[in-house]
């Protein structure tokens, strides 16, 4: 599966992704707190600025991202039009979009795997407390591998349903759909716990 | 119930939400096209039960967090919990675990009825609670003018709950053993 890391190789890659998202998150409290415009499009302007760093197409790309985010702003700017306070609308628009792509750039510019080591350092001191480590790194996996493999399987069932009737496919395909699900879970649970299960760590 | 098959099943219902948001939306009754996607957080809830729904569904925003395109329309990564629709994104875990809890609570009631309610309570009451809670820190509103915002989308999603409700009984007859909120 394609994770949402750039492949535009930037200096930020290299950054070590902890401290990426610790920034991340003191930027996002301080731009929530600080409801004034002129700080806002000064943040806005940084951003920009570190999209437009690494080159022409991570800029475009980047800025693809913060489609979804248009009906919001069109929503906010007609809210506050209406109400008589456009600047305060203008900057809670401006404060949305910043925020998303601050949060979006730490996504572009860290590997799954490095994202992935840094939850597992936070997850390390549960480990004491009897979470089984090993258990939610194997679902993570399963995660990944099967979310393409059950697309698969739902495209088919939707074709197969195409095949016979001249309609678009409806709800009742999440049926088979589902208990195709139900049925690979204990296929994969005995194949699981034939391989040794989720205690091979405890073993070694 | 083994260790084993518990983790699988999670495992493979988080990839079930992923997976109902990625292929083509299905035609409701009356010809809209849905995204199945909050479909899949009930469907969570009232086939594998509280615990194991939740876990589902937070796996299921956990690795969205982690950066991959899971969401619907391949969104993902960590501008949506900055997003004014965060308040849905962090009620997935909740809404399926509460619907997964009145599932076992109603475990006297019929399939199709108890899956109805705990659907409507779970994946709508619940969700949209923390929905536009997220909405109204986001965009700065008030509650009221948040809850104004989502009203739209409610009719949507009692339809969707009533769907839950078919499949989960139908996937029941079909699975009597497999459906772990009556198991």
């Amino acid at each position: 599966m394609i994770s949402l890391t750039s492949p535009v190789k930037t200096r930020a890659h290299d950054w070590p992704a902890g401290a990426k998202l610790g920034a991340l998150c003191v930027a996002s409290v301080v731009l929530f707190m600080t409801p004034y415009l002129g700080f806002q499009l000064a943040a806005a302007a940084c951003v920009l600025t570190l999209y437009a760093l690494p080159g022409q197409i991570f800029f475009r790309h980047g800025l693809q991202r913060l489609r979804p985010l248009w009906f919001f702003v069109l929503v906010i700017f007609t809210w506050h039009l209406v109400t008589g306070a456009a600047l305060q609308g203008a900057m809670i628009a401006c404060r949305m979009l910043t925020a998303v792509a601050l949060a979006n750039l730490v996504t572009m510019t860290t590997t799954l795997a490095a994202m992935m080591a840094v939850v597992r350092a936070l997850l390390r001191p549960l480990a004491r407390f009897g979470v089984n480590l090993r258990a939610i790194e194997l679902a993570t996996a399963m995660v990944i591998r099967f979310t393409p493999v059950l697309t698969e399987k739902g495209a088919a069932l939707s074709m197969a349903w195409r095949a016979r009737a001249r309609r678009r496919p409806g709800w009742r395909v999440i049926v088979p759909f589902m208990v195709l699900a139900l049925d690979d879970a204990d296929n994969v649970a005995q194949a699981l716990r034939a391989r040794g299960g989720t205690e091979m760590e405890r073993k070694q | 119930m083994t260790q084993e098959r518990s983790l699988v099943q999670i495992a493979l219902f988080a990839a079930l939400i992923a997976a109902l948001g990625l292929i083509p939306p299905l035609a409701l009754g009356f010809g809209v096209p849905i995204t199945a996607q909050s479909l899949g957080i009930m469907l969570c809830g009232t086939v594998l039960g509280a615990r194991r729904g939740g876990l589902a569904a937070l796996l299921f925003i956990a690795l969205v967090a982690l950066g991959l395109p899971l969401l619907s329309g391949g969104r993902g990564g960590l501008g949506l919990f900055v997003s004014p629709t965060v308040g849905f994104l962090i009620g997935f875990p909740v809404a399926a675990f509460v619907t997964g809890y009145v599932m076992e609570r109603l475990a006297n009631l019929q399939a199709v009825l108890a899956a109805g309610v705990a659907a409507v309570v779970g994946g709508v009451f619940v969700l949209y609670a923390f929905g536009i809670v997220g909405m109204s820190v986001a965009l700065d509103k008030t509650l009221v003018e948040a809850a104004l915002l989502v009203t739209a989308f409610i009719p949507g999603d009692l339809v969707k709950a009533a769907l839950a409700a078919l499949i989960t009984a139908a996937v029941y007859r079909a699975r009597p053993d497999s459906v772990l909120s009556r198991a």
